[in-house]
This record gives C-alpha cells, structure tokens and sequence, in this order.
C-alpha cells in the first residue's frame, strides 16, 4: 500500500513539473524573446506583466475546432501529438535533481541509455504528423525532420557516449556520484556538442528548418489546430526542458555546486537548467536559422568530428589517470 | 587581422544581450497617454473671439477643408452724427479633419490669433460626417490648448515684449523727470545742486520737451 502511494505521489510530481516548467520557460521566452528585440511582450493576460499569457493561449487553444483533413491518415494524424508529447515526460521521470533517493522519479540503472532512446523517440511524433497530413509543406517538413534526426543523433549520443566512459556507468545518479569539477573543462567540447545537437533535434532555432515557418508554414504541423498543435508547442518546450536538465546532468555537474552540498542540491540543478534554458532563448532570438544544406554540413563536418575526438580526449585520460 | 573564428556569432549574442538590459520602445498607448510636446499638431482650436472673418485660412487651406459663413451687421454710430460701421459676424466655422492634412498653414496665416495647434488627437470617429467639426466643438478644442512653451535660455526677447518694455521705461522716465520738475518748483532754489539736472531723466530723448504730451513719446518710438 505504501509503495503504491508512493509511486503515485512521485507520479504526480514529477506530471506536474512537466505541465508547469515548460509553461513557464515559454513564458520566459516570450518575455526574454520581447526584451532582446527592445519589446515588452504579453503585458495584459492575468493582470502582472502578463504572466497568464500561456494560460490564455491554452484556453483559446482549447476552444478550436479539432480539425482532421479528409485526406489524412485519420488515426495516425491524431496520434502524433502524443508521440512527439510524452517521450518528454518519461525523460523527466529520470532525471534527477538532487543527490536524494527521493529527488529523481525512478532511477533508471541505464539511464543514458533510456533518456536518448526515449527522446528519439519524440521526433517520431513529427515524423508522423508529417507524413499523415497529406500535405505537401507537412511531408517537406517531415523528411527535413527525419534527416536532421539522423544527422544530429549521431554526435548527441557519441557526446552522451564520452561522459559515461569517463563516469565509468550509465546511470544518470551514477555519473552525478562520480563528478569532479574539473569534469568541465575536460568534457567541454562534449558538453557543446550535445547542447547544440540536441537542440537541432528540438528543431529549435536557428536549426529550425524542419518547422521554417515562413517558407514551409511550420512543416509536419501545418494542419493541426487546436488542442492538438497545441501539444507539439508544449512538446517543443517539454523539450527544451529535458535537454537543458540532462545538459545539466551530464556535463555541468547537477546538483554539485560551490556550497550548499547537503539538502540544497536541487537548487544547483535547477539553477543550471534554468540559466541552459536562458541560452536556449538567446540562441532563438540571435541567430538566423540555418539552410538545410548548413545543417547538414555542421552535423556531419564539424559535431561528429569534435564529439569523437571528445571520446578519444576521454579514453586517453582515462587510462592515464588508472 | 582576420576576424578570429566565431566572434561574429559572440558578437551577435552581445547585441541581443545588450539590447535585453536597455530600456524598451513599447509605448503602452491606451494605458499610457504618450507625452506630447506643446506644439504637437493634434487638432485646430478656433478661438471664435478673435475671429473676424476675413476668410484668409479658408483661402489658404490647400485642401479646402474650412467652411466659414458670416453675414454683416451693421453698427450704430459711436458718435452722435457719426456714421454706421458693418462688421462681420460668424455664423459657421467648420473643420473637415477628415480632409485637413495637419499642415498648419490656416493657424500661421491667421492674423488675429484665432486658430491654435492642440496636442489633442483622440477624436476618431466612426462615421466619417462626424469628423467635420463644427463651431462649438473647435471652441471647445481650445480649452486643451497648451500655454506656449517657454523660450530657451539666452532666447532673443519676443518683439512685443521688448516694445512694451521700451514704451514703460519711456513712460517712467517722463513721470520721473515730471515729478522732480514739480519738486524743483516748489523749493525755492537756494540749494541748487549741480549733480541733480542732467541725472534726472535717464534715458530722456535728447530733443524732448518736458511739455511734450506723455502719450506722444511711444508712438514716435514706434515707427522705427
């Protein structure tokens, strides 16, 4: 009976940071995203600054009419949002945010293992809505998502690879236990690479070409409306989430920090996540997004030959320090 | 030097950071009323007292926006076996700010100061008949003028300034001087003194005599 209450209870937490902190990192970027461009942003919804905007747009959203083409794959069409959706939710479950048996969801033995493959799944769910749409602009944007897939999980996980060699496990609390400060420096390189491969895999500006908006109306999600484009947007930002807490606890130390080691972990996780999600934005706001051919190139020509020479920096290391 | 590889993306990223920390450009319109220089070009107020209808802003208007109507009346003589003067009385003045295109030229060629710039500039309209205002309404407008801003410091003074100030030293000078005169014939001059005569009266025209009528003075001054 306990341990049932107790699964439930962390099932619950850990729903509720994946309803409430992508909320509030879209909020974040709507109102860093107006100040970087000299604006001032959603001022009106709930009163403060407008704080309740995305509350807002989930109401209006919800209000749309749920519209399926006659053409699509009906069943496929309408799954796809909860494909893209919920990968996201059962990385949350594994990542942990402080030192404590009670800080992460469930700790995963393979932890590096299950985040990675759990997250490729999620671009599937674009994959899907690509194909099923019947669109031409959907299906563009669903192959530009596939290629980009291919191309940018390779360094993700050769980076990821780099980190559990020098860690000696796949355990994401395992890697944590074994992390020294100067980790940093030596793991950098593979630090950059997996923070930008895997926000080309979240098609996030500037490697948005999937979703370009303005020259394939947003790709794969051209015909959704509603709840259901929705959940894609909420994907994007659940995503940005996992990437910036597994960028936190792989390279950047989780809940290690200068002071407060014992109980205040947390805040050193959250910190860091918050400050990755910070440069997320910036990057969105800064640069123009890239050309299918450049995403390629940087994927292929640059990350992939840095994240193995990251693993051959990580061996030589390794064996010299045994 | 070649640019070091990647410092215009660093570069790029300052811009937006830098920009982040600096003050916004939103101007919160409805909730905040924007601050308006004095001589904002908003509405034309019609300050019908000063009006005497000599149609100079309707003839000027370079899209004809001004409809003025007046009839004459005819005034009684001031003076017994005098004779009746006319004068003009406005019966229309109209402002069509669905065509005025905010030139101004109307207000500047007014030659009694009858037509005034105000900042005012929520008068929208839904029915585009209504943006012709009329008489009461252009009177009305003048209430939202501004008192005219004041000169930079170090500014020339305004001519009429300087010409009122010239006519009262004038003035005071002659009191001045009349006064001493009549001091002077009352004490029966035994204590003459030297030093009282020629500082008297400052600023005395040279050719002036004491007998000459006070009001005399400033006219002379202004014809130059």
């Amino acid at each position: 009976m306990n341990d049932v209450l107790d699964v439930a209870l962390r099932l619950v937490i850990v729903f509720a940071v994946f309803m409430v902190v992508p909320l509030l990192v879209g909020q974040a970027e709507h109102k860093v995203m107006a100040h970087m461009q000299g604006r001032l942003g959603p001022m009106y919804a709930g009163g403060f600054h407008g704080w309740a905007q995305l509350v807002a747009d989930g109401v209006k959203f919800a209000q749309k009419e749920d519209v399926v083409p006659a053409d699509a794959d009906r069943r496929i069409f309408q799954l796809a949002p909860a494909v893209a959706l919920l990968p996201y939710l059962l990385v949350i479950v594994a990542i942990p945010i402080g030192p404590s048996e009670g800080a992460v969801g469930q700790v995963v033995d393979a932890g590096i293992f299950f985040v990675l493959a759990v997250m490729g799944v999620g671009v599937l769910g674009s994959l899907m809505a690509g194909w099923a749409s019947a669109n031409k602009f959907s299906l563009l944007g669903g192959l530009r998502t596939a290629a980009q897939l291919l191309a940018y999980e390779l360094p993700m996980l050769l980076a990821a690879a780099s980190v559990a060699m020098a860690a000696g496990t796949v355990s994401l609390p395992g890697i944590l236990n074994a992390f020294e400060w100067w980790w940093l420096p030596w793991q950098i390189v593979g630090a950059l690479v997996f923070f930008v491969a895997g926000l080309a895999e979240l098609q996030r500006p500037p490697f948005d070409m999937p979703v370009a908006d303005s020259e394939i109306i947003f790709g794969a999600y051209t015909e959704y409306t509603g709840l259901r484009f929705a959940l894609f947007l909420l994907a994007e930002y659940a995503g940005i989430v996992v990437l910036c807490g597994l960028t936190t606890v792989l390279f950047l130390g989780g809940w290690h920090g200068p002071l407060g080691a014992d109980g205040l972990g947390w805040v050193w996780t959250l910190l860091k996540t918050g400050i990755l999600a910070f440069v997320v934005i910036w990057l969105r706001v800064t640069y123009p997004r890239l050309r299918e051919d450049q995403l390629q190139k940087l994927a292929w020509t640059t990350l992939i030959p840095l994240a193995l020479a990251q693993i051959a920096l990580t061996g030589i290391v390794k064996v010299a320090i045994n | 030097m070649p640019p070091i590889p990647g410092s215009g993306l660093a570069k790029g990223l300052a811009v937006t950071l830098r920009t982040m920390t600096k003050r916004t450009v939103t101007a919160q319109y409805p909730d905040v009323q924007p601050e308006l220089p004095p001589r904002t070009r908003g509405v034309i107020g019609l300050f019908e007292e000063n009006c005497t209808v000599c149609m100079l802003c309707a003839r000027e208007c370079p899209d004809w926006c001004i409809y003025i109507d007046s009839h004459k009346e005819t005034v009684p003589a001031a003076a017994p076996g005098g004779r009746e003067r006319s004068r003009n009385v406005l019966d229309r003045f109209a402002i069509d700010f669905a065509l005025c295109m905010y030139c101004g030229i109307c207000i500047e060629v007014c030659p009694f100061d009858a037509l005034f710039w105000s900042p005012e500039f929520e008068y929208a309209e839904t029915d585009i008949h209504e943006l012709t205002h009329e008489r009461d309404k252009l009177r009305e407008w003048m209430w939202t003028v501004p008192e005219p801003p004041a000169l930079d410091p170090g500014a020339e003074e305004p001519k009429e300034i300087a010409a009122a100030r010239k006519t009262a030293d004038k003035l005071q000078a002659q009191e001045a001087k009349e006064a001493a005169e009549a001091q002077e014939a009352e004490q029966p001059r035994p204590g003459e003194t030297p030093g009282q005569t020629p500082g008297q009266a400052p600023g005395q025209a040279p050719g002036q005599t004491p007998g000459q009528a006070p009001g005399q003075a400033p006219e002379a001054e202004g014809q130059e």
